[in-house]
């Protein structure tokens, strides 16, 4: 936006030029602006020409005189209003007409200019409208901006929900029409990969309540002392079921009295996802180890697994949301894909660092730093 | 008689599995894949009759690019991608105009929530064509 036109309709020559004149060398600047705004004047004698220069050229803003020879200002200021252009328009006009003024702005026009003006007037009219205009397009961008991503993220979500319901229901088919034989057995698969989605849906959803929570717990986070040690433990105890089923031991190792403020569920998320994946991409007779130090000022969480571990252009993207590996190894693994994203938007709330060391067939290990500059 | 084969690609292990059930159902054999990659190390060394592209896989455009790569190894095969997206992105795509015949190089586009029997009915129609 480093040029605005300004288009001037009036039937004096004398008010266009003068307009022309005044902007020629006037510039603009804005802290936040990286550059400096110029100006190009357009010009038009009847309010008719100033609606073939608003439909060809555009204009950011329109200097309006309303005493035209043909359709007057005000109409041709309804019509911008009417098909919602982005333009601001300044009328010009004496002071006489109060009745006009009012009828004006409440058609949307921005401002008024009596007429005789001085060029410091004027001038500083348009500084305050190039302001505005900046400041309107900036927030107009992020609000875009905002939009967009959550439009990817529900869309993303929709295909993710909607892809078990439609294996489940395939499965279902499959029952009712006997495609896989007569007798029970023959649909052990079938609905063993049904409850199997059924899991994954439900990780979904749980994750999803997860996003929510740190949404609004933006404004209503409790904080209070954590002990990391025993959020810890509690994780650990929540996995033990399905780590014994694969033969898995859990160990943890803390040093004494690790504790941070911060709103402890949002601790418990990270321990539990951390802890969890560590189990659930290990192997049969597989490892889990579970570090708590400090390290100068911030708290040090190491989850360390012997699973399958992963390709280094995988590990950059698992923090991303939705992105799961596919693979061989992690076929019949559900999850939500979004768990550890959750975690690095927790973590990132914290000031904090998450990252991950892995390698293929060898295993992952995960370092998470949070700051206690909180520490007691 | 021969069986005819169909090449099946998708990167949903269940999906996938519920169409080779239906597909082998109709009498033909299958030849499956759940990636992208997977599928076109499979059409180098195969020539199918028929094959069945999920269109997002490790590429959104996963099915397009395979539609091209097996046309230009077998012009003679027919494609069809199944796909879920119109329904959720509201994106739509349709091989009717012209402009589009030239670019994506599949015979028919497929919801993914087709019933058998349509399945059934395009599948012969298209190998019928050949």
């Amino acid at each position: 936006m480093a040029i605005l036109k300004i288009l001037v309709v009036d039937d004096e020559p004398g008010i266009r030029s003068g307009v022309a004149r005044i902007m020629r060398k006037f510039k603009v600047d804005y802290p936040f602006m990286d550059e400096h705004v110029d100006f190009t004047i357009l010009e038009a004698e009847s309010g008719e020409a100033g609606i073939d220069i608003i439909e060809s050229e555009m204009p950011d803003i329109i200097l309006l005189d309303n005493k035209l020879p043909g359709i007057q200002g005000i109409e041709v200021l309804e019509y911008v209003k009417k098909r919602n252009y982005d333009i601001t328009v300044v009328m010009i006009t004496s002071y006489a007409s109060l009745d006009l003024a009012v009828k004006a702005t409440k058609d949307g026009a921005h401002d008024f200019i009596p007429k005789p003006f001085t060029p410091q007037e004027l001038r500083s009219s348009i500084e305050n409208i190039t302001k505005r205009i900046f400041l309107k397009r900036m927030t107009r961008q992020m609000g875009d901006q905002g939009k967009q991503i959550r439009f990817q993220f529900l869309s993303v979500l929709s295909h993710e929900l909607k892809a078990p319901i439609n294996a489940i229901e395939g499965y279902l088919e499959m029952i009712k029409q006997r495609q896989m034989g007569q007798s029970i057995e023959d649909y052990d698969t079938v609905v063993d990969r049904s409850l199997e989605r059924v899991k994954g849906m439900r990780s979904l959803i749980l994750d999803m309540l997860d996003l929510t929570k740190i949404e609004t717990e933006n404004k209503t986070r409790t904080m209070e002392l954590c002990n990391m040690e025993s959020i810890a433990r509690n994780a650990i105890d929540t996995m033990n079921p399905l780590a014994i089923q694969m033969d898995i031991t859990i160990d943890l190792q803390a040093e004494n009295n690790i504790s941070i403020l911060a709103d402890c569920s949002e601790m418990e998320i990270i321990f539990n996802n951390l802890i969890s994946n560590a189990v659930k991409y290990n192997t049969q007779q597989g490892n889990v180890q579970c570090l708590l130090k400090m390290e100068e000022d911030n708290a040090v969480i190491i989850v360390k697994d012997t699973g399958i571990g992963m390709e280094k252009e995988d590990a950059e993207k698992i923090f991303d949301d939705f992105v799961r590996i596919k693979n061989a190894a992690t076929k019949k693994i559900s999850g939500s894909g979004l768990g550890l994203s959750i975690v690095k938007k927790i973590i990132d709330q914290y000031n904090g660092h998450i990252s991950v060391d892995s390698e293929p067939g060898v295993g992952s290990e995960f370092t998470v730093k949070i700051p206690s500059v909180n520490k007691i | 008689m021969k069986k005819k084969i169909i090449l099946i690609v998708d990167d949903d292990m269940d999906y996938l599995f519920q169409l080779k059930v239906k597909v082998e159902g109709f009498g033909f054999e299958t030849i499956t894949a759940e990636s992208q990659k997977e599928a076109e190390s499979i059409i180098e060394t195969t020539k199918p009759d028929l094959a069945i592209f999920d269109l997002m896989m490790e590429n959104e455009d996963s099915g397009f690019i395979l539609s091209y790569k097996i046309k230009r190894k077998y012009p003679d095969v027919p494609v069809i991608i199944a796909t879920a997206v119109s329904a959720e992105t509201g994106m739509t795509f349709d091989i009717n105009s012209e402009d589009d015949q030239q670019w994506i190089r599949a015979d028919q586009f497929l919801d993914k929530g087709i019933r058998s029997d349509q399945l059934k009915n395009e599948i012969d129609r298209l190998l019928k064509k050949e």
